[in-house]
């Protein structure tokens, strides 16, 4: 592109993160601005429901273990740091991006990396009742599963609510688990697997309660329990409310940027204006030779599309799209869940590996008419990832 | 000293992952491009097993976020590992192969290099 002389990152996490790095290291020169509404530089989300809950050590001051950057990135990042600011406008005409303070800074490119936010129920607000997306929510959380509660309640089954539920057990805590599905993790993993996945509750100690959804809180000023539609009610000193999240795009309003369930973009992560571009949690994209769009919620994808964002962003069109095969992990009453490609309703499971059935670990590949379609390994790192590298290969059915 | 295998029980292209017992983190070791390393199993950006890794060369992928680390050096190559993990000696006597821990120094820091004399 040419005289980009300012470019804006706004949101400064994993995928802002990436975009930054990916400028720089395709030789962009120019003045690099990232904004952030949290004042924390950028820090990595996924221990914040796994060991940083569980760990013993002190979390202390500054982001330890969990810092995506240390002084050297950012003195080759170069970049000048907005943190604790919140973005509230972009006008995409004049080029200007109007920040919490009434302050307006003008930018040639922009890089939307606002993520997402955890979706909430219709609730009183309580004390003892969370959600977990940041580092500060992770502490608050984590200072009252400490400070001797001993009824946890999770609602919803979805990856989040089952880490912090295997969390919860792991620090001694009596966990119950909500689900308003019959059955947890369908969409994701199928019937079949969803189950399996369902069972690893139990092995951990933690009781899933599926078919019911939420009907109130019992408490006043700090929660005492959760009533349950089917009438019950569970007592509980914490509860967790992990439903989902949502893109972060309500600040784009009115920016004339097409958004639908986030930040719709090209295969590339450009939208409809070439000087704008969007990555991770926050971005729509069309998915290449089909008719879909897909937004994806996984660390992999925050960081892999910044480095293709960056490139389109400078060459100024879509030169490189991105199509890395989807990919997550999770990990759960010590067991390690990894998922790779695109499954779909109606794909076949073929077990490659271990048994399902005794918990000990297994290999499994979803395929369609005898294609494979996508993997899922439970504490099968080695085989699961030849599998994922042999299906990043491989075609795919048609329409996928 | 920690005695692994017999050179001819870790083929070309295979790994196997050592407990080197007190105080010593598990340790990696790996027969890839006709000579063997070792290095710190655990992966210098979150707890995955390195034996468990990729192989290419004398690169390991990581099996969980896709790091890759030289084997010679420790160093990783690519995000999301910044840290290098630490690398140690391997000798073999009479074909038996033997790996040197290094010392435990200030984490992320390695002390020795894979030696040059790392032998198929
Ligand atoms: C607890 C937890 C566990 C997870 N575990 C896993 C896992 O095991 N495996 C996996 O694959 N993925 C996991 N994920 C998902 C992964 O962390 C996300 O996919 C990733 O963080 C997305 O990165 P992002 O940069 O797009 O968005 P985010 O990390 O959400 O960052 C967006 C940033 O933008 C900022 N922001 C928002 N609006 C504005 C504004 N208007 N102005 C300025 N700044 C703004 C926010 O404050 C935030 O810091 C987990 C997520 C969480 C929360
Ligand atoms: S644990 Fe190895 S790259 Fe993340």
């Amino acid at each position: 592109m040419t005289a980009v002389r300012t470019v804006t990152v706004v949101g400064a996490s994993l995928a802002g993160l990436h975009a930054a790095r990916g400028l720089r290291s395709q030789g962009y020169d120019g003045r690099l601005v990232v904004v952030g509404e949290e004042h924390h530089r950028p820090y990595d989300r996924p221990p914040l429901s796994k060991e940083f809950l569980t760990g013993d050590g002190d979390p202390g001051e500054g982001l330890g273990p969990l810092a995506l950057t240390d002084p050297e990135d950012e003195a080759e990042l170069d970049a000048e740091w907005l943190l604790g600011v919140r973005a509230e406008a972009l006008d995409t005409a004049a080029g200007e991006l109007r920040l919490a303070g009434g302050r307006a800074l003008r930018t040639d490119g922009v890089v939307i990396a606002t993520g997402a936010t955890p979706r909430t129920l219709p609730l009183p607000p309580l004390d003892g009742v969370h959600t977990l997306r940041t580092l500060d929510d992770a502490l608050r959380l984590r200072a009252e599963l400490r400070a001797g509660a001993e009824r946890a309640v999770v609602i919803g089954a979805g990856f989040i609510g089952a880490e912090v539920a295997s969390s919860c057990a792991a620090l001694g805590l009596d966990v119950t688990v909500v689900e308003a599905a019959p059955l947890p993790l369908v969409p994701q993993l199928g019937e079949e697997m969803a189950r399996v996945c369902a069972g690893l509750h139990a092995r951990g100690g933690a009781t899933l309660l599926c078919g019911t959804g939420v009907a109130g809180l019992r408490g006043a000023g700090r929660v005492t329990g959760v009533e349950l539609t089917d009438g019950r009610a569970l007592p509980a000193d914490v509860v967790v409310v992990g439903v989902g999240v949502r893109p972060v795009t309500g600040w784009l309003e009115g920016s004339g940027l097409a958004l639908d369930d986030g930040v719709r973009c090209d295969e590339g992560c450009v939208t409809a204006l070439p000087n704008v571009v969007a990555v991770g949690d926050v971005a729509r994209l069309d998915r290449p030779g089909t008719a879909r769009t897909v937004r994806a919620e996984h660390w992999t994808s925050g960081m892999l599309q910044g480095d293709v964002a960056a490139r389109n962003l400078l060459a100024g069109s879509t030169v490189e799209r991105f199509d890395a095969l989807p990919y997550f992990w999770s990990d759960q009453y010590g067991a390690r869940i990894q998922y790779a490609g695109r499954r779909e309703p109606g794909d076949t499971v073929r077990i490659l590996d271990g048994d399902p059935a005794d918990g000990g670990g297994f290999l499994a590949v979803y395929e369609r008419d005898a294609i494979p379609t996508a993997a899922l390994g439970v504490d099968r790192p080695r085989p699961f990832m030849r599998l994922r590298r042999e299906l990043a290969r491989a075609p795919q059915p048609a329409g996928r | 000293m920690i005695p692994v295998c017999r050179i001819e029980d870790l083929p070309e292209g295979e790994s196997v992952r050592i407990e080197a017992g007190d105080a010593t983190a598990p340790i990696a070791v790996f027969h890839t491009d006709g000579a063997f390393y070792a290095i710190d199993d655990t992966c210098s950006h979150q707890d995955a097993s390195l034996s468990d890794g990729w192989l290419e060369g004398c690169y390991v992928e990581c099996p969980l976020h896709a790091a890759l680390f030289d084997l010679r050096s420790g160093e990783p190559t690519c995000l999301p590992a910044r840290k290098p993990v630490r690398t140690h000696a391997v000798t073999v006597v009479d074909g038996m192969l033997y790996v040197h821990p290094a010392v435990q120094t200030v984490p992320g820091r390695p002390v020795h290099a894979a030696p040059e004399e790392a032998v198929a």
